[in-house]
């Protein structure tokens, strides 16, 4: 069966269903579609982005209240009584203040580890339950009635059968942009920030930008549900946006299965058809009254961690025989724009004095190394030399205590990694970083981010609704491009963590190359091939040369090195000891006794 | 408001602020050690509250009934890995601790006329049933999940902190109750009356600090920690079991919040779900000190205490909107001193 097929499926039941069901399974329904609409922004948030909320509930609470407030309420300036008109205007208004509250808690926990947007949504979530609780305007702990139905072109819809089909079409609205939006380019980007910031920003990622954008997103769709929450409910209190609703929210979608869209529905389903049944049968069980579902739900949660922590979801697809089709890749669309090539023989790189210290340990002292577009350049040294503080300094990921980079004359002083990534700079890590479950072709387009740009909005809002199809085949047909050059092709699908070691390797080679470097940073390129690979690798390289890029490459494989580069610099105890052609540095004497120790 | 109601405030934020100052502790020292953020911190404070009120109406404890639970739970999973592992050495004394001790403590309080008992006896009796659920927590919720993210360690520590909340309204009822003063008495210092308990608290929170600076600083398994919380693995290649770090601090983290449960026990009335808000508070003091500096933590905690104690004064009704708030300008100094980006473990 194909997706679409099921889907339809789903869609025509869904259309059917408030024909046939009676009026407590609708309602059920109605609240199961906006539970899944919140618990779809966690899974953006925590399935793909690796950070959480608890505070979705709040958000839930302030689309509710504000529409609440403003369709019912009498006495407001002129200025505002014309948007509580209708609730359409009153839901533009909400997801306005959402948007600005969200982006300020954002903001905020961005720049830190990722634990402390949700300790900050705790902290959020009960300041703003308590706001709703005590303020006058807002009815208090009793809360407010009357809330008018919504109307379109005069229709109203009061009962809760006709609000199921606007509750479900907005939860398919949503399932499907989030979907389309991670398998676009912005939603690489935020499916990367699991794999690791640092590799994410040396690839040109904005990762806090991205982050950003999932935390909004998130927060937009609770405040979608919060609405329509409030004009099917017609009357609000707070009770509903306390953290430990947030908290359910977030059990919803672990439970489903955070990895997925879907999961999403079947979380929200199971929880709440759960808390259904366990509220009736609960306490009688242990004769008294009380929430004692949330024990049960509490310990589902931690055994679906300690168990199967992608949720239930991949539990109910591997009954489901689906077939997905792996994207067409069209080699004839226009390819992306090039940087202009530096002439062979400019200076690329330059390094004068760059002494990195951690404390009272001086790491690199005095380094000086100059690189020229068109020549491959080797920095060996035996273990602990210096050479990986070296080259983290080049990439902007340790900015050196003194002396200077300049890479294409300009000096690096502090700019992220993403900035230098943007400049021309491309690099592979010593231990592999990649995104282990994502195809071999979905990783390398990561490395081709930065060569469009068309700004975080644009990026989301055309990804979420197709609209960047083009462009987007042209960054996979790049990607595919790249990948045939490091020999990789028979593997274009297949998920990158399936491959050894040292085909890994080649894919962070690949990588680095969709981002068109004019350098190329190798962190032991060779480790782990074998030799035809390697020699493949060296062949490739030198391909890479002739066309004048410039790559500097660490490595302890002698043979690799010696045959290969056209220069060497040989470091030890975190000091320059020689340089040179390949030739010299083998018979320099101080090369040989940093590597083989002094004649006594 | 005048000068005497400021002294007032200040004393009540001082002796709030002296168990947020605890907890905050306790809530570093899991994050170092562990990498788990402590949600349930609180709801030890709440534990130990009311199984000393029910020791004292002379009442099994329904923190014993989790106690031999959670003991046998353990003992099951202990069992288990022992079968596979064909490794029994550690056997008898996990059964002691696991199934024995609450045994024995089960016997001493249905048989033993406890309920006229000195408070230092009702006090040493509660933190034996509450104190040993830490460990045992740790070994069932979050030892299996030792290697995994923050942020799936955070999720199980809101899901424990769910499930405890729970159970506390299972084992204690909705009521809330208080315990008599640790003494009577009040006393007048420089125009203020101070009660008794007030002096307990600090003095209590302070002795507990020293101690645990004792223990950091002259004992071997505090050494152990120290180094688990420097480097978890260099710490595990010298000797030191991961597992064992973990139920050591969880140990700690208990008996930390449930000595502040019985502290604070005849000042405010604790409900079973009173520990959360409490722990939270802990917790702002805690971020304060980027989950990483005791002393900084400990000074943001007592900065809560009085900001709610004062807060409470001006606007009564947004207390908790204050003080959650103040995280954010926390968050924001917090965040304009990163600098780099940096890999998550």
């Amino acid at each position: 069966m194909s997706p679409g097929r099921v889907l339809l499926a789903f869609i025509v039941l869904l259309g059917l269903a408030p024909f046939v069901l009676p009026e407590f399974t609708i309602t059920l329904a109605n609240y199961i579609g906006l539970y899944s609409l919140v618990a779809l922004g966690l899974v953006l948030l925590t399935g793909v982005g690796g950070l959480t909320s608890f505070g979705q509930a709040a958000f839930v609470g302030l689309g509710a209240y504000t529409t609440a407030v403003l369709t019912t309420a009498t006495d407001l300036p002129p200025w505002l009584a014309w948007i509580g008109a209708s609730a359409w205007l009153a839901l533009l208004a909400g997801l306005a203040i959402t948007l600005v509250f969200a982006v300020a808690i954002g903001m905020l926990t961005l720049r830190l580890s990722g634990h402390y947007l949700p300790l900050g949504t705790i902290a959020w979530g009960i300041s703003l339950y308590f706001l709703f609780g005590n303020l006058q305007l807002l009815g208090g702990f009793t809360g407010l009635t009357g809330v008018p139905p919504i109307t379109i072109f005069g229709h109203a819809f009061e009962s809760g059968r006709e609000i199921f089909y606007l509750i479900w079409l907005f939860l398919l609205a949503g399932i499907v942009t989030v979907q389309n939006l991670l398998d676009s380019r912005e939603g690489r980007a935020i499916r990367a920030l699991k794999g690791g910031r640092v590799m994410a920003e040396s690839m040109g990622v904005d990762t806090a930008r991205s982050r950003l954008a999932i935390f909004v997103l998130a927060a937009l769709q609770a405040c979608a549900s919060g609405w329509l929450y409030a004009h099917m409910q017609r009357f609000l209190n707070p009770t509903p946006f306390s953290l430990a609703q947030g908290i359910e929210y977030l059990f919803m979608a672990v439970v489903g299965g955070a990895g997925q869209v879907w999961g999403a529905l079947l979380g929200a389903t199971v929880i709440t058809v759960a808390k259904q049944w366990l509220q009736d049968l609960l306490p009688k069980i242990v004769g008294q009254a009380g929430n004692f579902e949330v024990i049960v739900f509490g310990i589902m949660m931690i055994i679906v961690l300690q168990r199967a922590r992608d949720g239930l979801w991949p539990v109910l697809t591997k009954w489901v025989p689906l077939r997905v089709r792996p994207r067409a890749i069209d080699p004839g669309v226009p390819p992306l724009a090039r940087r202009a090539r530096p002439p062979a023989g400019e200076t690329l790189l330059e390094v004068k004095g760059a002494t990195m210290r951690f404390g009272g340990l001086v790491a690199v002292a005095d380094m000086n190394l100059a690189i020229a577009a068109g020549e491959i350049v080797a920095l060996i040294g035996p273990n602990g030399a210096g050479k990986s503080t070296t080259f983290n300094m080049i990439s902007g990921v340790l900015a050196p205590t003194q002396g200077e980079i300049r890479f294409r004359g300009q000096l690096l002083r502090g700019q992220p990694s993403r900035a230098i990534a943007a400049l021309g700079m491309s690099r592979t890590f010593q231990h592999v970083k990649l995104l282990p479950m994502m195809s071999v072709v979905d990783n390398v387009a990561i490395g081709a981010h930065g060569r469009e740009n068309p700004g975080l909005l644009r990026g989301v809002v055309s990804g979420a609704w197709r609209l960047e199809r083009r462009d987007e085949m042209r960054l996979l047909a790049e990607a595919a491009r790249q990948i045939e050059r490091v020999g990789l092709a028979d593997h274009m699908f297949e998920a990158a963590g399936a491959l050894p070691l040292g085909k890994q390797r080649l894919l962070e080679v690949a990588r680095a190359l969709a981002a068109d470097p004019s350098l190329l940073l190798l962190d032991e390129p060779a480790a782990g091939l074998r030799y035809l690979e390697k020699r493949a690798l060296a062949e490739l390289l030198r391909k890479l040369r002739d066309e004048g890029i410039a790559i500097l490459l660490v490595e302890h494989d002698m043979d690799f090195v010696m045959g290969l580069v056209d220069r060497v610099y040989v470091m030890d105890f975190g000091q320059k000891i020689s340089e040179g052609s390949p030739d010299e540095v083998q018979h320099d004497p101080r090369v040989m006794e940093a590597y083989l120790g002094g004649v006594e | 408001m005048d000068f005497q109601i400021a002294l007032l405030l200040g004393q009540d934020g001082i002796t709030n602020g002296a168990i947020y100052a605890l907890l905050a502790l306790a809530l570093v020292l899991a994050f170092a050690v562990t990498r788990v953020i402590f949600i349930p911190q609180g709801e030890f404070v709440a534990y130990g509250a009311l199984t000393l009120v029910a020791l004292q109406t002379g009442r099994v404890p329904g923190t014993l009934w989790l106690l031999m639970i959670a003991g046998a739970l353990v003992a099951a999973i202990e069992l288990i890995d022992a079968v596979r592992r064909s490794h029994w050495r550690g056997v008898p004394m996990m059964l002691v601790w696991n199934i024995a001790f609450p045994g024995a403590l089960l016997a001493l309080l249905r048989f033993a006329p406890l309920q006229g008992a000195p408070m230092p006896v009702q006090i040493a009796l509660t933190l034996a049933v509450v104190v040993p659920l830490g460990p045992m927590l740790y070994r069932i919720a979050y030892q299996p999940l030792a290697e995994a993210s923050v942020l799936v360690l955070l999720i199980v520590s809101v899901a424990v902190h769910v499930v405890m909340v729970g159970l506390g309204l299972l084992l204690f009822g909705a009521e809330g109750s208080r315990t008599p003063p640790f003494s009577e008495g009040r006393f007048e210092l420089g125009g203020m009356t101070v009660t008794a308990q007030t002096l307990w608290v600090i003095g209590c929170s302070l002795a507990l600090i020293v101690l645990l600076y004792l223990l950091f600083e002259r004992t071997l398994y505090g050494k152990a920690l120290r180094a688990t919380a420097v480097n978890r693995l260099g710490a595990r290649l010298m000797g030191i079991p991961t597992a064992l770090a973990g139920k050591l601090s969880f140990f700690l983290c208990a008996l930390i919040g449930a000595f502040s449960g019985i502290l604070i026990a005849p000042i405010t009335t604790i409900y079973y779900d009173t520990g959360f808000l409490i722990g939270l508070k802990g917790f702002v003091g805690a971020i304060i000190g980027g989950l990483a500096s005791y002393p900084i933590a400990a000074v943001g905690a007592l900065l809560v205490g009085l900001l709610e104690s004062y807060s409470s004064f001006y606007a009564s009704a947004y207390k908790e909107v204050i003080v959650f708030t103040l995280i954010i300008p926390v968050l924001l100094w917090r965040s304009l001193k990163a600098r780099h980006v940096e890999d998550e473990e």
